[in-house]
Parts: C-alpha cells; sequence; structure tokens
C-alpha cells in the first residue's frame, strides 16, 4: 500500500477544449512548487490529477502543505493506492489505512466511486462489504449515514483503487500562467502583497515593480520587499522584480510641484514608468493594492488621476475591501509581520502634510507638464535593477 | 576607508579579545564544570575573566555574574529583585529615559501587581536626586537609574540618587544599568553605593552574547531561570566561556583615563565643527559623557541622513538603534521637540576614532543639508 495525492481540478473543468493546455499548467505549477522535495510522478486522467511521490522517504506534509497553495486546485486528498485492484484489497487497506481516525471516531460511512465500470462489485456492494469489515474491526463504531463523524471513501479508477477520508479545501483558482502576466507595483506595505496574491489567484504570472529612493528609503526597505514577494511566490511561483531608482524623480516633484499635488504626481509618474517596464516584459496590466477611500491618494478623484498617466488596463483587486479583510488575507499568506516592519518606504517619505483629495487633472498635468520629468524617467528606466524572486522554502 | 561612529550601539572586538575567544573555541574548550584537566583549564579561564570584570567594577570575584548581556543583566536585576521583595512592598522606582529592557521589564511587573514610578530628567536630561527621593516610601523596593544615557550621554549622579534614597529608605535595592558607562567612567561599586550594576561586553570591544551582573554581598535575589550549579544558581547553563574570556581581555585593556582625554578631544572638535554648520543642533547635554554626542540636522530625516552618510562609508545611528522606527522617548522625555527629535543623529565614538572620521562626517553633514531634500 502506497501514499498518493488526488487532486480535483477546479474552474479549469469549466473550460471546454482549453481544458487540456489549463491542466498542463497545473501540472507544470504543482511539480515546480514541490521542487527539492523529492521525485514525484504527476499524471491526470477523469478530471483528477494524480500526485505519486516515487520515493518513500518524502515528507507528505510539507508535499500537501505546499499543494494547498497552488491555484488551480479546488481540493485534495491524501490516499491509500491499494496494492490491487481487487475488493480484498480494498477490504484489507481500507481499516488499515484510516485507522487513527477510525479510532477517533464514534460514526462512520462509506462512500464508493466506481468510474471503472470493469470492476466486479457495484458501488453499494463495495459500502457493504467495506462497511462491514470496518465494524468488526472496530466494534464501537456505529454507522451513520447522514451525520458521520468520518467518511471513509472508495475510489475505483481505470489505474487503481484508492482509499482515504474527507478531502481537504485546496487554494481553489485558475492555475497561474493561463491568465496571461502583469506587473504589480509593490511598496512593502500590507496591501500590494495581497493584491499580488489575488491575482495570482485569477491565473495571472507576475512581474513585480519596486520604487526606491536611496538614502530617503533604506536598503532595508528593498530588502524587506523582496523577504514579501518570496512569501507571494509560494502562491504565484517565481517572479522577476524590478527595482527603479527613484531618487531624483522624488527630489524633483518635491523641489518643484505644489506641495499639495506631490503624492498625486509621484503615483502618476509611478504609473507611467510601471506600463512602460510592463510592455518591455510582455505584462499585458499592472496591478495596484489601492483600496477607495483608504488614504488621500485613493480617493475617486485621485484614482481618476492617476490612472490617466497609463493606457494599459489596471487591476485593484482590493478596491472595495475594509483594511481589516485586507489584513486577515495578508495574515493567511503570511505576509502580514512583514509588512509591519518600519522601515521608510517611497510611499511614506515626503508625505505632504495637507494632500489634495479632489485633485482636478488638468492642474495636475499642468504642474507635472511644468517640471518636465522625461528625461528623468528615461534615466530612471536605463538603470533597472533585476532581481529574482522564488520561494526558498 | 570606514568611519565607524556607532559604538553606543556596537563596537569592534579588539584582537586580543578576539584571540581569545578564538583559543577557548579551538584549545581550551572544556567545559568548566567537568572534572578532568580540560574542564580545569577552561575554569581557570572564567575565574581569570570573573577577577578582571570584578576589578573593574571594584568589585570582588564572588560578586560577578555572567549572563548573555545587558538586557538579560536588567532583567534577572528587576524580576529577581522584586520576586524576592514581594513580600516587603510593591514599589518599583525607574527613571524614565531607560534602556527598553528596564522600560518593558518594568511594563511586566506593573501588570503583574507592582507600582511602577517613573521620574523624569529636568531639561538638562539629567535624572535629580530629589526627584528619585521624593518618590522612595516605605512601600519602594527597589531604584533603577541608569549611569549614562545612551542615547544623549547624559551622566546621571547614580551615586548621589542612591545615597539620597537609603538616606530615606535605607532596605530599597539600588540597581543601575552601567552599560553606556561600563569602561568609559570610572565605576565604583562601593562608592557608587549600588546593590546591582549591569554591565555588557560588546560595548567595549569584547563580542556580543555577553555581560555580567554585580550583585553585592548580601543582596538576594530570585533566579529567572532554573537548572546547573553555574553561576551559584543565578544564571545556571553552561558558561559561554569564549565570550566570557573575550570580555576579561577587553576589561584588562580598559585605559579610561587615556581613553577619556582622547574622546573628550574629539568631541570638542565635533562639537566645534559641526556647530559652524547652519542647520545643526546639539542635544546632547553640555557636561555628557564625550563618548556620545547626539545633534539634529536642519530638517532632514534621522533616517535619512543616516543612509545618506552611509555612502560616505559614515555610520550613525538615528536615536538609538533598539528604537528603529520610534520616536524616540528619551529626547521627548529631555523636553526636545517633536520636529527637533525627527532629525536627531546620535555620533558614538571609542578608542578606535580619530579626527579624520569627525571631517568626514563633518563635511558629510554638510553636504547632506545641502543637497537632501527637507521635510
Amino acid at each position: 500500500m502506497k501514499e498518493i495525492i488526488l487532486l480535483k481540478d477546479g474552474e479549469i473543468v469549466l473550460k471546454g477544449l482549453n481544458r487540456r493546455s489549463f491542466e498542463d499548467v497545473l501540472k507544470k505549477n504543482i511539480k515546480n512548487s514541490l521542487s527539492g522535495l523529492g521525485r514525484f510522478e504527476i499524471t491526470s486522467a477523469q478530471s483528477t490529477i494524480y500526485v505519486k511521490p516515487l520515493s518513500d522517504d518524502i515528507d507528505l506534509d510539507e508535499v500537501c502543505g505546499r499543494i494547498a497553495r497552488v491555484f488551480g486546485i479546488v481540493s485534495f486528498s491524501r490516499a491509500a493506492a491499494c496494492d490491487e485492484k481487487t475488493l480484498d484489497s480494498v477490504l484489507q487497506s481500507a481499516p488499515v489505512y484510516l485507522e487513527k481516525e477510525l479510532k477517533a471516531a464514534a460514526t462512520f460511512k462509506v462512500e464508493a466511486k466506481r468510474s471503472d465500470k470493469r470492476f466486479p462489485y457495484k458501488s453499494p456492494e463495495i459500502c457493504r462489504e467495506l462497511g462491514g469489515e470496518i465494524l468488526t474491526k472496530y466494534p464501537h463504531l456505529k454507522v451513520d449515514v447522514h451525520n458521520p463523524d468520518i467518511t471513509v471513501y472508495v475510489e475505483i479508477r481505470d489505474f487503481g483503487a484508492y482509499i482515504h477520508s474527507d478531502a481537504v479545501k485546496g487554494a481553489g483558482g485558475i492555475p497561474v500562467g493561463t491568465g496571461g502576466k502583469a506587473a504589480i507595483l509593490i511598496s512593502g506595505g500590507i496591501d500590494s502583497p495581497v493584491a499580488a496574491y489575488m491575482m495570482a489567484k485569477r491565473g495571472i504570472k507576475l512581474t513585480a515593480i519596486h520604487f526606491a529612493s536611496p538614502p530617503y528609503t533604506s536598503r532595508r526597505a528593498e530588502e524587506k520587499v523582496v523577504r514579501l514577494l518570496k512569501k507571494v511566490s509560494r502562491y504565484a511561483g517565481p517572479m522577476t522584480m524590478f527595482t527603479v531608482p527613484f531618487t531624483k524623480i522624488q527630489e524633483k516633484i518635491k523641489n518643484e510641484c505644489p506641495e499639495e499635488l506631490f503624492t498625486i504626481i509621484m503615483r502618476r509618474l509611478m504609473m507611467e514608468i510601471s506600463e512602460k517596464i510592463a510592455l518591455q516584459n510582455d505584462c499585458s496590466a499592472l496591478i495596484t493594492g489601492e483600496s477607495l477611500g483608504q488614504v488621500a491618494s485613493q480617493t475617486i478623484g485621485a484614482l481618476a488621476c492617476t490612472n490617466e498617466a497609463a493606457d494599459m488596463v489596471v487591476f485593484r483587486p482590493l478596491i472595495g475591501m475594509d483594511k481589516q479583510e485586507i489584513i486577515d488575507i495578508s495574515y493567511k499568506i503570511d505576509t502580514y509581520d512583514i509588512s509591519i516592519e518600519p522601515y521608510e518606504d517611497c510611499c511614506t517619505v515626503f508625505t505632504p502634510k495637507h494632500p489634495r483629495t479632489r485633485p482636478v487633472l488638468k492642474y495636475v498635468k499642468e504642474a507635472q507638464e511644468k517640471a518636465e520629468f522625461e528625461p528623468l524617467v528615461e534615466e530612471a528606466l536605463n538603470n533597472l535593477k533585476t532581481t529574482f524572486i522564488s520561494a526558498d522554502d | 576607508m570606514e568611519h565607524y561612529l556607532d559604538n553606543s550601539a556596537t563596537t569592534a572586538v579588539c584582537v586580543n579579545a578576539a584571540e581569545k575567544a578564538y583559543r577557548i573555541m579551538t584549545q581550551i574548550y572544556g567545559n568548566p564544570s567537568s572534572l578532568h584537566i580540560k574542564g580545569m583549564q577552561a575554569e581557570q579561564e572564567l575565574n581569570t575573566a570573573r577577577k578582571i570584570v570584578a576589578r573593574s567594577l571594584g568589585a570582588e570575584s564572588e560578586e560577578i555574574f555572567f549572563t548573555s548581556g545587558g538586557t538579560e543583566a536588567n532583567n534577572t536585576a528587576l524580576f529577581g529583585v522584586a520576586q524576592a521583595r514581594k513580600r516587603q512592598g510593591r514599589k518599583i522606582i525607574i527613571s524614565s529615559v531607560e534602556h527598553s529592557s528596564i522600560i518593558e521589564a518594568a511594563k511586566r511587573l506593573e501588570s503583574e501587581g507592582f507600582e511602577v514610578v517613573r521620574v523624569s530628567p529636568k531639561t538638562d536630561g539629567v535624572i535629580h536626586p530629589e526627584d528619585v527621593k521624593y518618590a522612595v516610601d516605605s512601600d519602594t523596593i527597589l531604584v533603577s537609574v541608569m549611569c549614562v544615557n545612551n542615547e544623549t550621554g547624559a551622566i546621571m549622579p547614580v551615586e548621589e540618587i542612591f545615597s539620597a534614597v537609603k538616606n530615606k529608605n535605607s532596605s530599597v535595592v539600588c540597581h543601575t544599568d552601567a552599560v553606556q558607562a561600563f569602561g568609559k567612567l570610572k565605576l565604583n561599586a562601593k562608592k557608587l553605593g549600588a546593590d546591582l550594576i549591569s554591565v555588557s561586553a560588546h560595548k567595549v570591544h569584547a563580542p556580543k552574547g555577553c555581560g555580567a551582573l554585580y550583585i553585592k554581598r548580601g543582596v538576594r535575589i530570585i533566579p529567572q531561570q532554573y537548572g546547573g550549579e553555574q553561576e551559584k544558581k543565578i544564571r545556571p547553563g553552561t558558561e559561554a566561556l569564549p565570550l566570557i574570556a573575550a570580555f576579561g581581555v577587553a576589561c584588562d585593556e580598559f585605559d579610561i583615563d587615556a581613553n577619556y582625554s582622547k574622546i573628550r578631544e574629539l568631541n570638542d572638535y565635533a562639537r566645534e565643527k559641526l556647530m559652524k554648520i547652519d542647520g545643526v543642533t546639539v542635544n546632547s547635554p553640555e557636561n555628557a559623557l564625550p563618548y556620545v554626542l547626539n545633534i539634529s540636522a536642519g530638517r532632514v530625516r534621522s533616517e535619512t541622513m543616516l543612509h545618506f552618510l552611509e555612502e560616505l562609508d559614515v555610520f550613525v545611528s538615528s536615536g538609538s538603534a533598539c528604537a528603529k522606527g520610534k520616536p524616540s522617548h528619551v529626547l521627548s522625555a529631555a523636553g526636545i521637540s517633536k520636529d527637533r527629535a525627527d532629525s536627531a543623529i546620535r555620533i558614538s565614538f571609542s578608542k578606535y576614532n580619530n579626527k579624520e572620521d569627525i571631517d568626514v562626517l563633518c563635511n558629510g553633514i554638510e553636504t547632506g543639508l545641502s543637497v537632501l531634500a527637507h521635510r
């Protein structure tokens, strides 16, 4: 009896003729997420993906932990593969494999699924036989078909017979890479890693863009972003991060533009630069962590001004979320504790005392054009620093 | 060339101390508690280090207990006394400008039901004996006031404070956190009138991870850790001998008078040059310990200036390294405005610094003030 992991595809089942390519991407993502844990055979059949460890010393708890972070999987079960596809083998394996769970339970039921119709016993027969076997082995148990403490699943499939208890919820979403590529603007705060996670969940492969303003921002702020992205990578897969040298631009805004427009002009320039980086890297959208009304630069008026700076579509997955909802996700993806470390980032230096909450695009553009940022934007784009990010757990 | 001016955060380990640690790790690596010769050799090294540290505090060997550093020494002192004396009284007095290892320990004791009184400095940044004495009553069990403040270098009149305290209630246990004064000022436990003194190794050119608590003979504290018989059960656990022996070597190299006059000269030189720069103000009191010089540079944020100077290989601190990102409780207690505190830079010297370091620093600050955007 060997252990195996059975994964149920999510929405990709709905994708008709594309399904095959979606499934291929998902299998590749699973394989990448398991790198360093040993060798596996990953196959798919009958809307299930089989992850079969090829040696006995593989840490299956860690494997399940990583699979739980792969988008495109609705649920998964750690299952026993019976030595033979026979009723005897099923009757022998199930009570042993689920011994701990059965001993802890008071009631149980058996559910059988026979997708291989050549198997000589029908589902109700399998249930009856295995139920009887379990009752003999564990006389304290009672059968309860409506509300059992544990359900024993038997799956008779083309390639074997499998036994498992209730499935674990997967990460949901669609496989990363099937939804195209987009660039996330990441600062180091709580919001942007959550936004990155949410778009990766919708199948997007990420590229990250970070703005650094030394000496106004510290090297630790940039190192913090790398650590945040490593956490996001556990879900989104490896990515490239571009660090934009932003000091001269920020100094110029500070010196030449009206103080109350500092943030809005800064964000417009960030969008402009990000769009250019995105285009050079085959990204077809930008992602930000903006949430309506959270700060002065995220009012409708301010967002309209920022939005106008780029032609590319901008995804703002947090737009309708409360701070606490965002924080809850940041806890879940384990970025919160890093995000709250107190290093200055480029969004907090030079914050005006009274930022304009209802900026008028015309005046903002006038102020921006008067200062002539093009040469500095060009210079920044020519001096990007590239860092490759991958999860390191 | 680098110009390290953050010696109150930590110091470079002196060569002899580093070599000692290496020799202990590779040759005299026995456990001081082992009965064989390797253990005995190690124990002798331990005794030697203890003797030297004791001597540098004017104390007896039996009164020195090695810890993992200043924080542990402070915690052991506060919790140890509070637990030993809880039946005599519930009141603990500290200054409001202590290191976080005192502030936070006191906060914890407060939550356990002790009453904590925090005495603030006057505008000179100094804690005054009459203010501490005023707070002492028959319920008071412990007073803890630091020798030298880590952010401003303000020297606290600990001797006068403790004598005033004992005068009013002789049963009060007096503790001083001497981490920033040790090796820089001549300290004598008896003259200070202290019952407990905390010191740290890495501020005096010895490795990190080591410190000591002086406990005056006859003063009883409850251990905060349980295990073997090491350090007379006050601090059980196999002794960190490489660090302790290196600590001993570093203490043996103390040349307090000579270093003091050298640093005094450097500090005067720095003050003179800095005062000529438009926008620089000095936050350290006039008669502060010369090893620390706290200034504010115009309206440039501390962190910005720090990173700007870093590019020139000049290393300073914004406030205290332990309070990264938080406004300084010390500067605000000394009545320094938030605006000025936001631009505060702590320069701290060691015997390895010279005038060139200060020239580079001053040029850096001057350039920074002209090129960096202000708040």
